[in-house]
């Protein structure tokens, strides 16, 4: 088998379902305001992996999406109590809970070296999807690891939003109006925080969980300033989102071979760049790219 | 562990060598500032636009590393590395706030965009360097976690005195800055620049993270302004108050973290400041007097409790605990315990008939009524 299917092929496909993924969870988090809750989960959820990597004593997949899944709860709630308590502003308070779970985390990966278990900060902090290999390409049940998580929790988040469309629509833009209704919007809430995590860990191996921020985010802001509309919306950012997957790995691995050099760039920091050079474009020449208040604005002035 | 707490205890009383001495001190200058400019931050609902400053300074150290390799510099120059990270760390807030302010983007998620873009990029720009030949980028990693063993004695003491500097002009402009947080209109009617007020405090901001790069790194800095902010917010309202503590709070965070990072080998510098810092502000969250999860409790299972015997003194019965209060005595209300009756009934009043009134804040069936739900309830007689 060429190379191509068995170190290009399953890294962009990695790729892929993990932008596609965040740039699905990520348009809730843009809508309700709540980006920087993406930060703070996907900082949050390190000392969980770590945690349960540590517990499990390997790589264990099951284990390390618990203990992120339980991190993240935790951060959740931590965040409302200092919120409400304190009556500190959300940005704070997210900031206060996530940087204090992100520096165990680190702690807890110095203890986990000196044990001899071996999980990189490296991975957390920028993924290694030159590590996805498909060595026994064309046999698809050998198909990396991290292909089959993203894959999984990709269908579980499609499902959800498909099957909850109208309560997960209704939730986000009049929660007031939904628990009206007899809606529980602080569930739907809270699956938001779950599939997030979930998402993080899923991708922490293939981009890293702090461009896995990129990816929630960009995307979705991308979209939202060239469209009024709520699908449009969230189809238009899978697309972007899996897009940049596909032009950012190309760009890591042959930008550099255009220049006659034989090394790559990482290739998780250029997916992320690429999403981003998508928002500035949208911030540029978007035609939904103007608040409100600029676009009237302008209408006066013109 | 006695050897462990033997080598703490040398370390807090500078006996664990000059180096370590000087980089402690440094630590604690460095907590003193990001407390005071955090509080500011933190009264301006500010925290965040540190993080991103914090993340995006990573394009700006490599591509200083790489200039400062070109002109022939040897070793590390930090004050060349600093100089790069401040510069895209300034354009990385600068973009947040473009983009907040030309498109319908709101802050948080321009604040995220900017983060995640400017670090992703450096990067990428950090693995094209890791393929140039000329070593020692090894140096440029310990950026990102922090190294604060990796400071000499000399760059400690630049940036403690750099910190201090910070520290200084934010007490210059103590009294504009904090009309500015308490009331922004009042602040611009007396003709004070707001927008330039804004301007300083947030390039205080972004000079405190490019100081606290080095010991704390990128991830981790803006914990240095967010969490003795925080943490002092549960003891205190006032702007002296909150500035106060937060600066104590980030000098002993910050100096007690790096003295166990210097004596435990398995204790990484960022995380164990900002670790130290995160116990000080739990133990806040916990014992704060007025605000504190304990105080929050005692205060609601007491209310409830007099409510509850409130209650059973209307009905006429007696509730264990009544006596305690005042409200019964020898099987019957005393005038407290009238008083204590009265107050319920107006409670109940309320709610049947005005309870678009009903204050949010106090005690529910306790605490007596402000002046204008009973002087509504005083229009609308049964």
């Amino acid at each position: 088998m060429s190379l191509f299917w068995q170190v290009d092929f399953p890294a962009l496909l990695a790729a892929g379902l993990a932008s596609g993924l965040c740039a699905l969870l990520g348009n809730f988090l843009v809508l309700r305001r709540e980006s920087l809750l993406g930060d703070a989960i996907a900082h949050a959820v390190l000392p969980g992996i770590v945690g349960g990597f540590m517990l499990a004593g390997a790589l264990a997949a099951s284990a390390m999406l618990a203990g992120a899944l339980a991190a993240a709860l935790i951060a959740a709630g931590a965040i409302q109590v200092v919120r409400r308590l304190g009556r500190i502003e959300p940005g704070a308070a997210m900031g206060a809970v996530f940087t204090v779970m992100f520096a165990a985390g680190v702690f807890m990966l110095e203890q986990a070296a000196a044990r001899n278990l071996h999980i990189d900060a490296d991975c957390v902090l920028y993924g290694q999807l030159e590590d996805i290999l498909w060595l026994d390409a064309p046999d698809i049940s050998a198909l990396p690891r991290e292909v089959w998580t993203l894959a999984g929790v990709f269908a579980a988040a499609a499902a959800a939003v498909l099957l909850l469309a109208k309560e997960i629509r209704l939730a986000v833009f009049d929660p007031a109006f939904a628990a009206a209704l007899g809606f529980r919007p602080g569930l739907i809430h809270l699956g938001l925080v779950l599939f997030v995590a979930a998402a993080a860990i899923a991708s922490f191996e293939a981009v890293g969980s702090i461009l896995v921020i990129a990816m929630l985010i960009c995307p979705p802001a991308a979209a939202r300033l060239m469209t009024d509309n709520y699908r449009t919306q969230i189809l238009l950012s899978i697309a972007l989102g899996t897009g940049s997957a596909f032009a950012g790995y190309g760009l890591a691995g042959f930008a550099p071979a255009l220049l006659g050099a034989s090394w790559s760039l990482n290739a998780a920091g250029c997916i992320a760049v690429v999403s981003g050079l998508a928002v500035a474009a949208a911030a540029l020449f978007g035609p939904r790219r103007l608040s409100f208040a600029s676009a009237a604005a302008s209408l006066g002035r013109g | 562990m006695t050897g462990a707490g033997d080598g703490l205890l040398e370390a807090l009383t500078f006996q664990a060598g000059y180096n370590t001495g000087v980089v402690m001190a440094g630590s604690a200058a460095l907590g003193a500032a990001a407390g005071g400019v955090g509080a500011f931050l933190l009264l301006r609902a500010r925290a965040m636009a540190a993080d991103a400053v914090g993340h995006a300074t990573l394009p700006g150290l490599v591509l200083a590393f790489i200039a400062a390799g070109a002109l022939g510099a040897e070793g590390r120059a930090l004050p060349v590395l600093l100089a790069g990270a401040a510069l895209t760390g300034i354009l990385g807030m600068a973009a947040a706030e473009a983009l907040t302010r030309r498109t319908r983007l709101a802050p948080d998620a321009a604040i995220a965009i900017a983060l995640s873009v400017f670090y992703a990029a450096g990067i990428v720009l950090l693995s094209w360097v890791q393929t140039l030949p000329a070593g020692s980028q090894g140096g440029l990693e310990s950026f990102i976690l922090g190294q604060a063993a990796a400071l000499s004695a000399a760059e400690a003491l630049g940036l403690a005195v750099a910190a201090l500097l910070a520290l200084g002009l934010l007490l210059a402009l103590f009294r504009p800055l904090g009309l500015l947080c308490f009331d922004e209109h009042h602040a611009r009617a007396r003709g004070w620049p707001v927008a330039g007020l804004d301007a300083a405090l947030l390039g205080l901001g972004a000079l405190v993270t490019v100081l606290g790069l080095q010991s704390v790194g990128l991830v981790l800095v803006v914990a240095l302004l967010i969490l003795p902010a925080v943490a002092a917010r549960f003891w205190s309202k006032r702007l002296a108050g909150i500035f106060w503590l937060s600066v104590g709070f980030g000098a002993g965070g910050a100096f007690l973290g790096a003295a166990a990072s210097s004596i435990w080998l398995r204790a990484p510098t960022g995380a164990s400041i900002v670790l130290a810092l995160g116990l000080v502000f739990a133990a806040s969250l916990l014992a704060a007097p007025r605000r504190g999860i304990v105080a929050e409790a005692v205060r609601r299972a007491r209310a409830g409790w007099q409510v509850r015997a409130a209650r059973a003194l209307q009905a006429g019965r007696g509730y264990p605990g009544a006596g305690l209060f005042g409200w019964r005595r020898g099987g019957r209300p005393t005038a407290r315990g009238a008083a204590a009756v009265a107050r319920l009934e107006l409670w109940d009043r309320c709610l049947a008939e005005a309870p678009e009134a009903l204050p949010a804040e106090l005690a529910w069936g306790i605490d007596p009524l402000p002046a204008e739900a009973l002087a509504l309830l005083g229009k609308r007689a049964p």
